[in-house]
């Protein structure tokens, strides 16, 4: 006779295997290998480090005479908006009492420059040697401004080399009026009229139809403002680039506006108009000797050098001292890789797979965990390297370029964003190819080479350099771009100097669309592939 | 020459280094072909092309492949658990890396070799169709000019040199992803990190020491007195730090448990 007994039950609980479960199980195995938590921590050190290196080791400083010490680069003055500027021109004033306009013809626009670099270093204001030819960006015109001290309020219209007429305000705002170069055949009118902090600026190719063309606030405009003419061009440049390697050639220029049928409305003095050349150390314009102003009759020729732009100079910039981000890169796609690869080499996928059979939650799981600890680790790399960075370049005389609270959140935030990004790439693609090397090789020459390629000069040419940097996962490195690039200012925009094609968080969404399409591959091969 | 066979054999019977030979080759030669065919002439004065390294530019990219080859070598032994066998087999354990050694490094040479020529030769027919030649004033593209002959060759030794030090750094380690993150990151970190160091001095001294940057001078043909160091100096950084990984490499595994 046989008695029925009851099967064996297990006294535990019914496992579950729900995404925190999941979590909690990716994350105990990420801790519990000492070389994941070793190396996380040392590719946060990687970015502090590197980062220092960089910092204590890009000095600055002038010698104003052969004998006199070094000094501490100078900052450029700062405009209304915080932005560092240039703002040297030359500038014939008068003051100009509460409301009021100012009305002028231009009748020409002509230039020189020099091909023969910064001829303004002896003080020579000889020029004899110089080129006749306007630059794109030459400009002259009308100006109303704060006061003469550089980098106050400003809006100006004006007649430029190639661009024609603009309306140009507090530095970084540019506006078109009409097309077309200036002459003595097709004359532009220019008007400037002021009530209470609101200038307004007008074009006329007669002097009797005018055209509004922008309408700007200058807050905290004095009652009494500097108006007048005012000529300025930036130096020079011919940039040539190929394999070879890119190289500039130029030196400063200087700008002839000339100018008749003057009129004012408003309470003006009566005295004669003040010609002055807004210089500083530094800039790279024809010294103020050879800036100048005459007056005969009704007609006023004011030659000038410099420019009124925002400065996009390359300096003091944030990205020096995120130079690790490159070690804490390579580092982070190690263990990102090693995060799957070694499941599969030690056999440990079988049991993970049969513990939770549904494998897409397991690469989401991992996923999660890994670019949680990755962004953490970077966050607080980048948190302490910045300050500590920016400290050390001020200490070796390098101007901090300024930037705003939001910028550096931007930055900080979107670098270790990126690395997290990088990370989860990193662990997708570990999981399409099982194999450490071949991944880990797949990544960094996916994602350092196109950016060291396109970052050392004379390697690629600037077509193929863009081309890298819009395409590649490399892109992603946009997010630390703390400049802009401004089209009214001639500079090199080029990945070299720190300036992505696609700007901060386009370049950022490419390498995040390259992780996405990783991760939806690895899910698909996970779920049809024999573990 | 029984050790040499055995690690000849190692190598010729798995699929992964033959045809990781291959692509090494195959890249090196198509990337040089794009990039002839992507430089045009440039005008103005003080701009140079140096045409030698114009058409051996795929060397940036298939170093890295040859960095896999060489580190699999010696850590696909330690994740097999093969490297036992190996050891048994062979207990002079110095033995065992020079062989491994001269067949990684005479492989990588032997597909250096052609995938250079062939980049020389592509080169030299592409940039003279874009007005680079010797009529414009240009450095002559030909194994019979003397430079062109040194960055040729040099490069071929570079890849060689590149290979040694992925095997050192490998028998450093052991395992792969941590060896070839960290050849990959003495290669590529140098150069990043010198772009952005402000003081030329320092910029100067981080490009003496960089592997890459020193060892690639052996591809300049021109403007060769701007270069921190000499063609020959420069391979000669890059050998340094791959004797240096392979002595390093030679003594862990001499006195470590396997």
């Amino acid at each position: 006779m046989t008695t029925a007994t009851a099967p064996y039950r297990s006294e535990l609980g019914t496992g579950r295997d729900g995404f925190a479960q999941l979590l909690r199980a990716e994350w105990t195995k990420f801790r519990s290998v000492r070389g994941w938590v070793i190396g996380t921590f040392a590719g946060a050190l990687l970015i502090v480090g590197l980062g220092v290196l960089t910092g204590a080791n890009s000095e600055c400083g002038i010698q104003l005479g052969p004998n006199s010490p070094s000094l501490a680069c100078p900052a450029p003055p700062t405009g209304p908006g915080g932005e560092w500027v240039t703002d040297s021109f030359y500038f014939v004033h008068q003051p100009l009492a509460g409301n009021g306009s100012l009305t002028i013809r231009v009748t020409s626009l002509t230039g020189l420059y020099s091909t023969q670099g910064n001829i303004s270093a002896a003080g020579n204001s000889d020029l004899g040697g110089m080129t006749p030819g306007v630059q794109p960006w030459s400009k002259a015109g009308i100006i109303i401004k704060a006061s003469t001290a550089r980098g106050s309020a400003y809006a100006a219209m004006m007649v430029t080399g190639t661009h024609g007429v603009r309306m140009q305000w507090d530095f970084t705002g540019d506006t078109a009026g009409l097309a077309g170069t200036v002459s003595a055949a097709s004359p532009r009118w220019l008007r400037l009229t002021r009530a209470g902090d609101v200038v307004r600026g007008y074009d006329s190719a007669d002097g009797t139809h005018w055209t509004l063309v922008g309408t700007v606030t200058l807050t905290g405009l004095p009652a009494s403002a500097q108006a007048g003419l005012f000529a300025a061009t930036p130096g020079h440049t011919v940039t040539s680039s190929s394999f070879g390697g890119s190289s500039a050639v130029g030196g400063p220029a200087l700008a002839t506006g000339t100018f008749d049928q003057l009129t004012r409305q408003g309470s003006w003095p009566a005295g004669r108009w003040t010609g002055q050349a807004l210089h500083g150390v530094g800039d790279n314009g024809l010294p103020a000797s050879a800036q100048k102003f005459t007056q005969s009759g009704g007609r006023y020729t004011v030659s000038g050098s410099g420019d009124i732009a925002p400065d996009v100079g390359g300096t003091g910039k944030v990205e020096h001292v995120l130079a690790g981000t490159f070690g804490g890169l390579i580092v982070v796609v190690v263990i990102g890789v090693m995060f799957i690869t070694a499941e599969y080499r030690r056999g440990l996928i079988l049991t993970t797979f049969t513990a939770s059979p549904r494998r897409g939650r397991v690469l989401a799981a991992k996923a999660v965990v890994l670019a949680a600890v990755t962004f953490a680790a970077a966050l607080a790399g980048t948190l302490i390297v910045i300050p500590l960075g920016q400290h050390l370049l001020h200490e070796n005389g390098n101007p901090i370029f300024p930037l705003p609270a939001l910028t550096y959140a931007r930055i900080a935030g979107g670098t270790a964003a990126m690395l997290a990004v990088a990370a989860v790439l990193a662990l997708a693609v570990g999981t399409l190819l099982r194999r450490s090397a071949g991944a880990i090789t797949l990544l960094i020459a996916g994602i350092v080479l196109p950016y060291l390629l396109a970052r050392t000069p004379g390697v690629l040419p600037d077509g193929a350099q863009e081309w890298l940097l819009s395409l590649t996962p490399a892109a992603g490195f946009a997010i630390q771009q703390s400049t802009t690039a401004y089209p009214q200012v001639l500079s090199d925009y080029s990945p070299g100097n720190g300036y992505f094609p696609l700007g901060p968080w386009g370049g950022f969404a490419v390498l995040c669309a390259w992780a996405v399409l990783a991760l939806a591959l690895a899910t698909y091969a996970l779920r049809r592939r024999d573990a | 020459m029984n050790t040499l066979r055995a690690e000849w054999t190692k190598v010729r019977t798995v699929a992964g280094p033959g045809a990781l030979l291959l692509a090494a080759a195959a890249l090196t030669a198509a990337i040089g072909v794009a990039a002839a065919n992507a430089t045009g002439g440039c005008p103005g004065r003080g701009c140079q092309v140096d045409p030698a390294k114009v058409s051996l530019t795929g060397i940036y990219l298939s170093q890295a492949v040859v960095a896999i080859i060489a580190v699999t070598a010696v850590s696909g032994e330690y994740s097999t658990g093969m490297i036992r066998l190996t050891l048994a087999a062979t207990p002079r354990r110095w033995r065992v890396l020079a062989a491994k050694a001269a067949v990684v490094g005479t492989a990588t040479l032997v597909t250096g070799a052609v995938a250079v020529l062939a980049s020389v030769l592509a080169g030299s027919v592409l940039l003279a169709r874009h007005g680079i030649d010797a009529a414009h004033g240009y450095e002559v593209l030909s194994l019979g000019h003397g430079p062109v002959l040194r960055a040729a060759a040099g490069s071929v030794l570079y890849l060689g040199l590149v290979a040694l030090l992925g095997l050192g750094v490998a028998a450093m380690v052991r395992d792969s992803a941590v060896a070839i993150g960290t050849v990959l990151g003495l290669l590529y970190l140098f150069p990043i990190v010198a772009s952005f160091v402000g003081d030329p001095a320092w910029h100067r001294h981080l490009d003496q020491a960089s592997p890459m940057t020193a060892g690639l001078y052996i591809q300049a043909t021109t403007n060769l007195r701007a270069l921190p160091l000499t063609p020959w100096q420069g391979l000669g950084v890059l050998a340094a730090w791959a004797a240096g990984a392979l002595l390093a490499g030679g003594l862990l595994l001499r006195f470590r448990d396997a």
